[in-house]
């Protein structure tokens, strides 16, 4: 009964879609304002609908409806409620229509919100993103649906929505397969949902875009709408892609938390063409430049979500993140391409209404330095790109089929990302409309000087490798100049305004929020990028059997074996081996850890559970690889020394800080005035912003 | 003239990309071979840098933990999703290569931790070199277990 009601509000919540997205389509075509105020009511209908019909899910996969077989794949009677919950988004199915709920509940909070204010974009964002919400639900409904049962014909068992002949009874496994263990990490549990959060609020600022284009708004409104919605989608893209890598690292075993895998990359691909969405927007908001390449980098960024997507649902690439194939690889291809083409033939009509309105004159000019970071952020999407279809491309091409891995990437993009460095320290404080050398060199000389003094005593004291030294220096370099800008600002302001140094600070960041998150920001980067380097360039490892009370050596670390023991738990059907071992460093007795082994019967799958003793200057990592059962004598370790690596867990959370101080709501950016642009000179109106 | 400019440093920046990509494509190519591939190239394919993919047999999986070596065989399987796909699917096709005595097979040695997901029928997706010896010498090693994510029927189903 429940499934067939829970397909039923499926199948209303498609069908009030398509309607909706057609009601505002010909109501605002032929000025109908009653067929709009339909096709509203319409749209805010389908987020009530999708939440009955992800509700009805969710109480199939918590009660143990295994005659679903949806619920028969992702869950299983040993596992706790939470994760039962969570499942929903383990398996396609369900996660399509997680994809298709947020996006319903984000286009119903814009029409909600500013009918009234944006109701000249309205109708057309209603369009938009009925047709994107169209093919997610229809795709759920027609090809991958979740409320598909199991059949028993005269002892054949088949998956169908509905009886697949008269004589057919219902069929209940006993216990489901159970969710992959890998997936059952409290990491997992937020990391899809973060990262489809980020993939699905990019939709609204695409849709905006889109409808400015249509209705042939040419200036930065739909900009200023947005803006707030491209921060909090680039912080849960970011959030998911971190979480995504920190699980790697504590779940995966392989020392790392990144290893260019396409699937990674495939959500890797919107944060590169949204950060330089992010960066140029604000040319176009200052000084009316770049109009075209903004709506470009939005329009690749949502083709670049639907097909971030689509490969992580398509197991069109081989990857550990690859669930089946599925037919729905070719809907997804064509989608893309649909709405791609849909898109571009859009912005070719409107081309000359976006001409920019000042020209852009120096080389140094900050909105010139900020078209270098565009370029440098599409030349590391061209390499992912080109990565993940190489081996479609060069079979295509040459017949043979060639893949890269992970040094080519690393090869690739590692001087792409210097030079993101070096502007990020520089950009920040050049002049709009003009700079010259002289003076960003005044403005800089100190925090070069600085950066390249400890550089300097890095030689001498940490490594001579050059690649390294490079990284630092740029690294200090952005850090310095970046800690340098806010000092400058809050020194201007104590004595502008008489106040101490602190009121000061304060109050000149909460007056440019925007401004110094992105500081904030930058700085993060900087951090992240010490353990990026760390892990890329100093990582070490050493692996071997030692006996009870034997032990392991590797830099200043010491590792003894002491003891280990093996137990089932019953409850939750797993059997943990977990080992105990000494840490020593440098001599001294500094802590136990406990590496483990967990095996899930249900999957007859095992999880290494790595020990970690993490610390600023280096993360000790163990893994138990094997033991010998009988003899308790003798266990195998592999250990690696991942210096730094925490800078990149450090770095995350002051970003997090950095990006909530930016996009955190007081006042709505598109109710503002609009101010006078900032003409050539003078940087001081451009503290302003 | 002002436009020019820009459209220098562009370009320059441009080219640079192409030929980072270009270069770093070409010292980290590797060659996605089938089994059955591996085996028509023969002495032709030692030492180059190749993405192989196969059928665990599970019976020839040996670990020795005290030297970390990892040993087991693989079984041809079609490189081409479609036609797997024709075969019924992957889950079907590394069952038939497991079960078929007749398949091209080759031995594998890995160093390392034994991953996970490595049993019988799983899909073996490694980089690596063949040696002179014949057998391949993996440096990374992917799995992948098909019938743990596609919609599969219980196996209850039997015995009702």
């Amino acid at each position: 009964m429940l499934p067939e009601f829970g397909f039923g509000v499926l199948l209303v919540g498609f069908i009030v879609t398509v309607y909706s997205g057609f009601a505002a389509w010909y109501g605002v075509r032929n000025k109908s304002a009653s067929l709009v105020e339909s096709a509203r009511r319409a749209q805010l209908l389908t987020f009530p609908l999708l939440t009955i019909a992800a509700g009805v899910l969710i109480y199939l996969l918590v009660n143990n409806h295994f005659e679903v077989s949806f619920v028969y794949e992702v869950t299983s009677r040993s596992m706790p409620t939470y994760l039962k919950v969570t499942a929903w988004w383990g398996g396609q199915a369900g996660s399509l229509l997680f994809w298709a709920w947020l996006l319903a509940m984000f286009t119903s909070a814009v029409t909600v919100r500013k009918w009234e204010r944006d109701l000249e974009f309205l109708p057309w964002v209603i369009v938009v993103s009925s047709i994107t919400l169209a093919f997610f639900v229809g795709m759920v409904v027609f090809y991958e649906n979740p409320f598909t049962r199991f059949w028993d014909i005269g002892g054949q068992v088949v998956p169908s929505l509905f009886a697949p002949s008269a004589n057919a009874t219902v069929f209940t496994p006993d216990d489901g397969q159970g969710l992959n263990p890998l997936l059952r990490h409290p990491g997992m549990v937020i990391h899809p949902p973060m990262l489809y959060l980020g993939f699905v609020s990019f939709v609204i600022p695409y849709a905006f875009a889109m409808a400015a284009l249509i209705t042939g708004r040419s200036d930065d409104r739909w900009i200023r709408i947005t803006r707030r919605w491209t921060l909090w989608a680039w912080l849960f893209l970011s959030l998911g892609l971190v979480l995504g890598g920190r699980w790697a690292y504590d779940v995966l075993g392989w020392g790392g938390y990144w290893g260019w895998d396409p699937v990674e990359i495939a959500a890797f691909m919107p944060w590169l063409t949204g950060t330089a969405f992010l960066h140029s927007v604000m040319i176009q908001e200052k000084r009316g430049l770049l109009k075209h390449w903004n709506m470009i980098l939005i329009i690749l960024t949502y083709a670049l979500v639907v097909f971030g997507t689509f490969l992580t649902r398509s197991g069109v690439l081989s990857s550990v993140h690859a669930f089946a194939n599925s037919p729905i690889g070719p809907l997804f291809m064509a989608f893309v391409s649909l709405t791609l083409i849909a898109s571009v033939a859009l912005l070719i009509k409107r081309w000359p209404e976006l001409k920019s309105e000042t020209e852009m004159k120096s080389m140094l000019s900050r909105e010139a330095l900020f078209l270098f970071n565009n370029l440098l952020f599409m030349g590391i999407l061209i390499v992912c790109f080109w990565g993940v279809i190489s081996p479609l491309a060069s079979e295509l091409f040459t017949g043979t089929k060639i893949t890269v891995g992970p040094p080519y990437y690393e090869r690739a993009t590692g001087p792409l990302f210097a030079g993101l460095l070096f502007l990020m320290a520089i950009a920040p404080l050049s002049a709009w409309g003009h700079s010259t050398v002289q003076t960003l060199g005044r403005a800089l000389w100190k925090s070069a000087l600085a950066a390249s003094i400890l550089t300097v005593g890095l030689v001498f004291t940490y490594t001579k490798n050059i690649y390294a030294l490079i990284g630092f220096f740029l690294i200090s370099f952005v850090f310095f100049a970046t800690v340098h800008e806010f000092w400058r600002g809050a020194n201007a302001r104590m004595k502008a305004q008489d106040e101490n140094f602190f009121a000061a600070l304060g109050r000149l960041m909460g007056r440019n929020r925007r401004r110094y998150g992105g500081y904030i920001i930058h700085i993060s980067m900087a951090l992240m990028a010490i353990g990026i380097l760390g892990i890329e360039i100093f990582q070490i490892e050493t692996q071997g059997t030692v006996a009870s009370g034997e032990s392991l050596e590797l830099a200043d670390y010491r590792v003894e074996y002491r003891e280990l023991a093996s137990w089932d738990d019953f409850g939750s059907a797993v059997n943990y081996t977990r080992s105990v071992v000494d840490i020593y460093e440098n001599g001294i007795f500094i802590g136990q850890l406990y590496p483990r082994i967990d095996y899930y019967y249900d999957s007859q799958q095992n999880m290494t559970i790595p020990g970690q003793h993490a610390t600023l200057k280096d993360d000790l990592y163990i893994l138990l690889v094997d033991w010998q059962p009988v003899s308790n004598q003798g266990a195998t370790f592999k250990i690696y020394v991942n210096p730094l690596v925490n800078w990149m867990w450090i770095g995350s959370l002051t970003f997090l800080f950095g990006l909530m101080f930016a996009a955190w709501p007081d006042k709505d950016p598109a109710d503002e005035p609009v101010r006078k642009r900032v003409g050539a000179g003078g940087r001081q109106a451009s503290a302003a912003d | 003239m002002k436009v020019n400019k820009f459209f220098i440093g562009g370009a320059f920046i441009f080219a640079a990309i192409i030929l980072l990509i270009a270069t770093s494509t070409q010292a980290n190519a590797e060659y996605f071979m089938t089994v059955d591939e591996l085996n028509a190239e023969g002495a032709a394919a030692v030492n180059k840098s190749v993405r192989l993919s196969g059928a665990v047999l599970g019976d020839t999986i040996q670990y020795d933990a005290s030297t970390l070596t990892l040993t087991f065989e693989i079984a041809h399987v079609p490189g081409d999703n479609a036609e797997i796909e024709a075969q019924g699917g992957l889950a079907m096709v590394l069952h038939e290569a497991v079960s078929d005595p007749s398949r091209a097979r080759v031995k594998v040695v890995y160093e390392g931790v034994m991953p996970d997901l490595l049993r019988n029928e799983a899909q073996a997706i490694m980089t690596g070199t063949l040696g002179e010896d014949g057998v391949f010498h993996a440096e990374e090693l992917l799995l992948k277990c098909p019938t743990k994510y596609e919609e599969a029927v219980p196996e209850q189903a039997a015995s009702n």
